[in-house]
């Protein structure tokens, strides 16, 4: 499988990464290379082999259901670039 | 509903779980609070947080499994589930993908009487998103949209049904089964109005008779048993016209229109729905065993279709009344509380879904926040039995009882409503009522039975109801 600069666009708009012509052309021959290392990761033989879910062999960590105390609005909003009425304001989101 | 073709549903269904706590984070889940007071650095998706699975959630969501006849997983994970909007303050939500919690459920409806297995495909567990508020009178129009985040982080299981059901009535009954039985075990509040039940409904329809699936339209903002229903009807009907003008269906997602009673179409981008699942990192799989599920499988009480056939069997309830009662929990414990102090189950059956649901439907009102308790129906139909009210005016008292909160002894006394059944007081106003209506007095005595029923209703007029008819029947007969 190649990469094409169309994979790379769709990767980016889902991204919304605002690449150039140059970078577009840069990440195309990257991606294709990984991709190409990948493929020889595939020719070993994983038969039998889980899927790696997590790279601990940790399980079952959880906390108690305990309400402790939120954060401050005042916090909350501090480094939201817009706000009104205690909230978050965005822009046009369609 | 054109007869050439067959409907066919799968609904998705999303359930706030009633923990105290997020799933990730220990903000209350509380609802209805000041707009992002419910948040911290880790449902606000601050950088540098680390989310830690509230343990409830895990014992909920396998109560539902359980109650659901789901196989329950020995081993789950949770996979990050990518897209931009600003209600998903991370960029992500974290979800299960491809090893959920639970699968393989089923849950039984009946629809005019017959009975139906729809099958569960899966369960699995997620957090909610924010809430946005657009300033605009539509998303497309607005310029700017605010966000809450306290709903982020709420922890929600996702049900998703296999396209089991043939028609909106089916849809409607696994969507009220499934809010029943979540209710029963506990685990949600299930307030469509408050959105901790939601549902989204995959539809198409096809030839009668074909294999494959027609292509299907997801309806959402489904707020409602009844929009789940009418959304439900307008989409099939809508699909039908297309295919019948010789036009395809799109695969899109659609809006239900409450107040046009239509579905519209959202804009939708192919990009949309590539979500690049991927395992989260930030946290560590999950082992079940065999003791964990079974310390849960005791937890669970009686559901409601158990709960049916304990009301049909041990009080000889009509199957028809014990689903109505069994239909909602609250109810159902309505009527148990109501038994424990009154043995008659036939005549509380009849108060409940009489009076009772009627009352609360015309004030809008769940069963949770019934004005009247249980031991004050009892006490009603007590005075009912002992004669000191007639059933007519016990309606009355009811209503009365419903709209101020007073006992029924109390609303029989301030409202001098007692029956009565003093021979002398009734006589007086029969001999009364005999000589003011000579005509059906006349008609009696020349055998017409009937005419005693008007002159009945005359000495119940001049006594307000209130006359014990059995009494006046007696007496009116020897006065003749």
């Amino acid at each position: 499988m190649r990469i094409t600069k169309k994979d790379v666009e769709h990767v980016a708009l889902l991204s919304r990464l605002d690449l150039t012509e140059e970078e577009k052309e840069a990440y195309t021959k990257q991606l294709n290379s990984i991709i190409d290392y990948m493929n020889k990761i595939n020719e070993l033989d994983t038969e039998g082999v889980e899927p790696t879910a997590h790279v601990l062999p940790i399980y079952n960590v959880m906390r108690e259901d305990e309400v402790g105390e939120s954060l401050d609005r005042e916090k909350v909003l501090e480094n939201a670039p817009e706000k009104e009425n205690g909230q978050f304001k965005v822009p046009r989101i369609v | 509903m054109n007869q050439k073709y067959e409907t066919v549903i799968g609904l998705e269904v999303h359930s706030e779980l009633k923990t105290n706590s997020k799933i990730f984070c220990d903000c209350t889940t509380e609802f209805g609070g000041e707009p992002n007071t419910h948040t911290c650095p880790v449902c606000l998706g601050l950088p540098g947080v680390l989310p830690v699975l509230n343990k409830k959630v895990v014992d909920y969501a396998i109560k539902a499994g359980l109650a659901l006849n789901c196989e329950i997983a020995s081993f789950c994970k949770f996979d990050r589930k990518n897209y931009f909007y600003p209600d998903l303050p991370k960029a992500y939500q974290i979800s299960q993908y491809d090893l959920p919690i639970c699968k393989n459920g089923k849950l039984e409806i009946e629809v005019d009487g017959k009975k139906k297995t729809i099958g569960i495909t899966r369960i699995h567990m997620e957090e909610d998103a924010g809430k946005l508020i657009h300033q605009g009178d539509k998303i497309a129009e607005a310029e700017s949209s605010l966000v809450d985040y306290n709903r982020a982080g709420v922890p929600l299981i996702e049900i998703v049904s296999e396209p089991d059901m043939r028609s909106p009535e089916e849809a409607r009954a696994y969507m009220e089964m499934l809010k029943a039985i979540l209710q029963y075990i506990d685990v949600s509040d299930c307030k469509m109005q408050e959105g901790s039940l939601r549902c989204d409904a995959n539809v198409s329809v096809r030839p009668i008779g074909t294999k494959e699936f027609g292509t299907k339209t997801e309806i959402k903002n489904l707020n409602s048993f009844k929009a789940l229903q009418k959304a439900l009807e307008y989409e099939i009907e809508r699909q039908i016209e297309v295919l019948e003008d010789g036009g395809k269906i799109v695969q899109e997602t659609r809006s239900w229109d409450e107040s046009k009673g239509i579905t519209v179409s959202l804009r939708t981008k192919e990009e949309a729905h590539d979500y690049r699942y991927f395992p989260e990192p930030d946290l560590v799989p999950l082992k079940i065993d065999e003791e964990w599920i079974e310390k849960i499988r005791k937890t669970l009480p009686e559901l409601p279709n158990e709960r049916k056939k304990r009301l049909v069997e041990e009080f000889g309830l009509p199957e028809y009344d014990a689903g109505v009662i069994t239909s909602s929990k609250a109810l159902a414990d309505f009527f148990d509380k109501c038994l424990e102090g009154y043995d008659k189950p036939k005549i509380v059956s009849n108060w409940i879904m009489g009076e009772l649901s009627r009352l609360l439907n015309a004030n809008d009102l769940e069963v949770e926040d019934c004005p009247i308790e249980p031991q004050d129906l009892v006490e009603l139909l007590k005075l009912m039995d002992k004669g000191t009210i007639s059933g007519k005016i016990a309606k009355e008292v009811f209503e009365e009882m419903f709209a101020t909160g007073k006992k029924a002894g109390r609303v029989v006394k301030e409202k001098g409503l007692e029956q009565i059944s003093d021979a002398s007081e009734l006589e007086s106003i029969i001999e009364q009522v005999i000589a003011e209506n000579p005509k059906p007095v006349e008609d009696y005595r020349n055998g017409k039975e009937k005419a005693l029923g008007a002159l009945v209703g005359q000495v119940m007029k001049a006594t307000r109801g209130k006359a014990n008819p059995q009494l006046v029947n007696k007496i009116l007969k020897e006065k003749l």
